[in-house]
């Protein structure tokens, strides 16, 4: 797809969104913010993937979500990671490692 | 639980959309506004920053879009927008829509119904416990008997019953029935219900469960019981007793005798004889009780009785056959007439009993209407089959009006897929509207069908379940059509490029020849399959012309039977026949009354009896069989019936004068050579007697008998006022102009006021004679109904692709009318067109017709199934209408302004 976030290897949105998450629970440009900060600027994630995201996730039961205020007095849609989520993001982890890793021997092994 | 959460959160988007959207809406203003603040935060001033924010976002609306779609329930939701979407189509084309889903509702309709009446009356087994274990007993090959036959299946008498019952190894348990008519008034107007006599086992052996009370075990049919008890239907005693919770114990009178009611049978229990139900069953041993001088039980030559039994486990039908087959000879030397002469005896001792497969019940109607039900299915089926090929010539003509609409579509982003889901909707509103509106037809067309094939006396009961597999069968059949001739725009219009759909005219990228040639081989084998219904049409309808119009040898019109059952009087013997000359003479006297006699056999009524009659001709005996008829003085005038020669019965003829007969023309064409028989004598054969001479003072026309299919049969008539035992009741036939109902009341008061304890009943002539031409006017009727509606529909769809064949090729016409073709010559080479198809359909039409309307053979009566006149008729007519479906776009051709057909291009 083309609006894609840059760089931004597809599927790895979701196990993104979960990290961040981890902490506290946050509303939707709070974690776009947060992942864009923690990449140093790498990933730029757009609302257009995002949202489809967040309702992809909840129906999956990985995440809540719930109305709160936020630091400047306005309301925001929080969301929370799930038992399920953490379940899922600790596989997820694992797995990436795992393939990181391997891709890293490969192209290691190629120069 | 998270499969639960999904589920709970898309109906939460289905039903509570409101909310959702709200909350999404909010959800992205607090991301921009968020969006904004931060990059005001780091000193952009708000315009810029709310500029940037919305260009980061992309639009608001393509967002929304993605995270509905990122759910199931958007594709209910897009479902259904296909569902409106079609619909709305549908109803900007009318004509079509109503076309095609009256044409599948038709076809399937028609189709479900016959199929059910089939299945009821064919191919259910019988409603009772393991009833492929049921088995019935009769005789092989039986080729004759003589005796009396007082029963629709006079298959055993009494006595071969109780050896067959003691003797028998084969069956685990075995009963006996027959089927018989009870009058249940205890006086006045007779109140015929249908009865069934059933030995003692017949309710135990097919273990049926009473609903009240308890049923007939062999307890109850003892020999010489004088009033058994009796078991009444479900039917029975709602419609009689409403219900009474107290039946058990109630007295029913029974030709004049009181029974009393020892239980109900259950609502799903109508008997073994599928097709009727019956009201009263009656232990066999009431029989003489019932019918007093006429009982059968234990003459040795009345048959009345069908037996049947369960096959033992591990029997197979062959053995059982061996069994019955090896203990025959016996039971057959026991069960001998005495009076027999030897050739029957002999006959009759040759007889083989066998074992046939009886589950799915018995049935005389199945003898009548199976074939005819079959290829009313087949005639049925093929409809279905003009219907569909209607269908898709439409779905294609519409295929290529929307091809530019599919390419813009494309052109503009829409899938493939989606396409095609949107023509999907539409061809399965289409098909489900057909099958819709089809079930409904089916469940009238099955009523209109039981109440064309049920008659007074015995009216037809059948189980009408809706056969849902028959109404899926051919409704998946007509939505298959739809889909597959529906999807073809979009599977075109997706296959070419937008571009190419797009840039032509429209005109000449819809008519590819591949795709036209489908719709001519469509149109052809329409009307191939049109002309073989109309054929069948045209056949059934003069066969049943040819019967309606025949000579039967009596004025049809006009008669009314009058019976009485002088039973209450019990007049002695020799008091009967002055009593029954009496009521005869007042019913003459009523005004209004043409003529009136008496009648020991009705025409057509069924019934019937024969003798062997010896003649002496040239010094040589002749022994051969006649028809013999009682008759009283008149009955010849009644009819219409002119006597050629000799005389009319009259007062000469008493008990004491010379015995004297009538004979007909075939009677005396076959045992007098034809010559004139006044004056001749006859002596008849009865039992072992011989009676007569009888001397024949007249010769009367030939008139049918039993049935107006029949040869004329040679028969003989005697005078009622000869006959030394007179029966207790009386037959009058009356001819009359006065009105019916008119007539009716004035016998009755005119009977009463001779005795009031006299019984009686009305049957006017010309419902018999309409009841024997049921079966007739059934396949006239709906053959003529499907042949009409195929040529409608090879109609619609021959002016369909002649009128797509004048569109494609205008501005050829313009070419040509500008060059000075004249009007007739584009009439002519529109009309060239259609009749090379026309023609094709008719030839292949004609070989399938040719083929297949032997099967139609045996119902006919008075011409072939290769009628030379039926295939002129039936060529014409569907020509015509073929003349008149290519003529009008013919002509519309023909006025086309040549500069506008050319501008068009």
């Amino acid at each position: 797809m083309a609006d894609k976030p840059s760089g931004l290897v597809q599927g790895t949105l979701d196990m993104l969104i979960l990290k961040t998450l981890e902490l506290e629970p946050m509303h939707g440009y709070g974690i776009a913010m947060r992942i864009e900060q923690i990449s140093k600027g790498v990933f730029q994630v757009n609302p257009g993937s995002l949202f489809p995201a967040f309702r992809r996730l909840e129906r999956a039961g990985w995440l809540n979500s719930e109305w709160r205020d936020t630091a400047n007095n306005r309301r925001a849609k929080y969301y929370v990671l799930q038992a399920l989520g953490r379940k899922q993001l600790k596989g997820e982890t694992r797995e990436w490692a795992r393939q990181a890793a391997a891709i890293a021997r490969i192209l290691e092994a190629e120069s | 639980m998270s499969l639960l959460r999904n589920l709970a959160g898309g109906l939460r988007g289905l039903f509570r959309k409101q909310q959702v959207e709200r909350e999404m809406d909010e959800e992205l203003r607090g991301y921009l506004d968020a969006a904004v603040n931060e990059k005001m935060r780091r000193g952009i001033n708000r315009e810029q920053a709310v500029r940037a924010a919305r260009i980061e976002m992309g639009g608001t609306e393509s967002v929304k879009q993605r995270v509905r779609a990122a759910s199931w329930e958007s594709l209910v939701e897009t479902l259904w927008q296909d569902l409106r979407f079609g619909l709305r189509l549908l109803r900007f084309s009318p004509a079509f829509a109503a076309a095609a889903i009256l044409s599948l509702a038709l076809g399937i309709g028609a189709n479900t119904a016959i199929f059910q009446l089939l299945d009821a009356i064919r191919l259910r087994a019988l409603p009772v416990k393991n009833a492929q274990e049921l088995t019935e007993v009769r005789i092989a090959e039986r080729n004759g008997a003589t005796g009396s036959f007082v029963s629709r299946y006079p298959n055993l008498t009494n006595p071969m019953w109780s050896q067959i019952r003691t003797q028998q190894q084969a069956l685990s348990g075995v009963f006996a029935w027959g089927p018989t008519s009870f009058n249940i008034s205890p006086g006045g107007p007779v109140h015929p219900v249908q009865g069934l006599w059933v030995s003692g086992e017949f309710f135990g052996v097919l273990g049926i469960v009473p609903e009240r009370g308890r049923l007939l075990s062999p307890e109850d049919d003892r020999a010489e019981c004088a009033s058994p008890g009796v078991v009444v239907s479900h039917a029975f005693w709602q419609r009689e007793y409403g219900g009474d919770e107290f039946i058990v114990g109630r007295k029913i009178t029974i030709e004049k005798h009181p029974f009393e009611v020892t239980g109900v049978a259950p609502a799903s229990f109508y008997g073994v004889e599928v097709g009727r139900n019956f009201d009263v069953a009656v232990p066999l041993c009431a029989e003489p009780t019932i019918r007093s001088e006429f009982s059968v039980l234990n003459r040795r030559d009345g048959w009345w009785l069908t037996v049947m039994g369960r096959l033992k486990p591990g029997w197979t039908m062959e053995k059982a056959s061996a069994h019955l087959r090896a203990i025959s000879p016996a039971i057959f030397e026991a069960t001998l007439p005495t009076e027999f002469d030897p050739g029957d005896a002999k006959h009759f001792l040759g007889y083989k009993l066998g074992a046939f497969p009886a589950g799915t019940g018995i049935s005389g109607l199945r003898e009548t209407y199976e074939d005819p039900l079959w290829l009313l299915l087949g005639l049925g089926a093929l409809v279905l089959l003009i219907a569909s090929a209607n269908l898709a010539n439409l779905m294609l003509a519409r295929a290529s009006a929307r091809e530019r609409e599919m390419g813009m579509r494309m052109a503009v982003g829409a899938t493939r897929g989606r396409l095609i889901r949107q023509l999907l909707a539409e061809s399965l509103l289409l098909g489900l509207a057909g099958a819709l509106l089809g079930a409904q037809l089916a469940h009238g067309l099955t009523r209109l069908l039981v109440a064309s094939i049920s008659t007074d006396s015995a009216p037809l009961f059948v189980d009408l379940a809706m056969d849902w597999r028959m109404l899926g069968f051919t409704s998946g059949i007509t939505v298959l059509t739809c889909v597959l001739f529906g999807l073809a725009p979009a599977l075109r219009a997706t296959r070419v490029s937008p571009g190419a759909v797009l840039k032509s005219s429209g005109r000449s990228a819809t008519s590819g020849r591949a795709r036209f040639g489908l719709r001519r081989v469509l149109v052809v084998s329409q009307i191939a399959m049109s002309l073989m219904l109309v054929v069948g049409a045209i056949l059934f309808a003069r066969s049943l012309q040819k019967l309606a119009t025949l000579d039967a040898g009596f004025t049809q019109n006009g008669v009314l039977e009058l019976d009485l059952d002088l039973t209450a009087l019990h007049l002695p013997v020799d008091r009967r026949a002055e009593f029954k000359g009496l009521v005869l003479r007042r019913v003459r006297a009523i005004p209004g009354v043409e003529s009136a006699a008496e009648a020991g056999i009705v025409p057509l009524s069924g019934n019937g009896m024969n003798r062997q009659v010896l003649l002496d001709r040239a010094g040589q005996v002749i022994e051969g069989k006649s028809e013999l008829n009682e008759i009283s003085p008149k009955y010849f005038a009644t009819w219409h019936t002119p006597i050629l020669a000799g005389r009319d019965f009259d007062d000469r003829d008493t008990l004491t004068s010379p015995k004297v007969t009538i004979v007909n023309e075939s009677f005396a064409r076959k045992y007098l050579a034809g010559a004139n028989p006044v004056g001749a004598t006859l002596r008849v054969k009865s039992e072992s007697k011989q009676t007569g001479p009888f001397q024949i003072v007249g010769l009367a026309k030939d008139a049918k008998l039993y049935d107006l299919r029949e040869e004329y049969l040679p028969t003989m008539f005697m005078p009622v006022t000869q006959k030394e035992h007179p029966e207790q009741d009386e037959t009058i036939l009356i001819r009359s102009q006065a009105s019916l109902f008119g007539l009716i009341s004035v016998l009755k008061s005119t009977v009463q006021q001779i005795n009031r304890g006299i019984d009686m009943d009305f049957t006017p002539f010309d419902r018999m004679v309409e009841v024997s031409l049921q079966r007739d006017r059934l396949m006239a009727r709906l053959s003529g109904f499907f042949g009409l509606l195929a040529v409608l529909l090879a109609t619609v769809g021959l002016y369909g692709v002649i009128t797509y064949m004048v569109e494609r090729r205008t501005s050829e016409i313009g070419i040509r009318m500008a060059l000075g073709a004249d009007r007739a010559s584009i009439v002519h080479l529109v009309l060239r067109e259609a009749s090379v198809l026309l023609g094709l359909g008719l030839l292949i039409g004609m070989a399938l017709s040719l083929a297949g309307s032997r099967v139609a053979a045996a119902m006919l009566f008075g011409l072939k199934p290769t009628d030379f006149a039926t295939y002129v008729l039936a060529v014409a007519s569907l020509s015509a209408f073929a003349a008149l479906a290519s003529f009008l776009p013919a002509r519309r051709a023909s006025r086309l302004d040549p500069v506008v057909a050319l501008r068009n291009e």
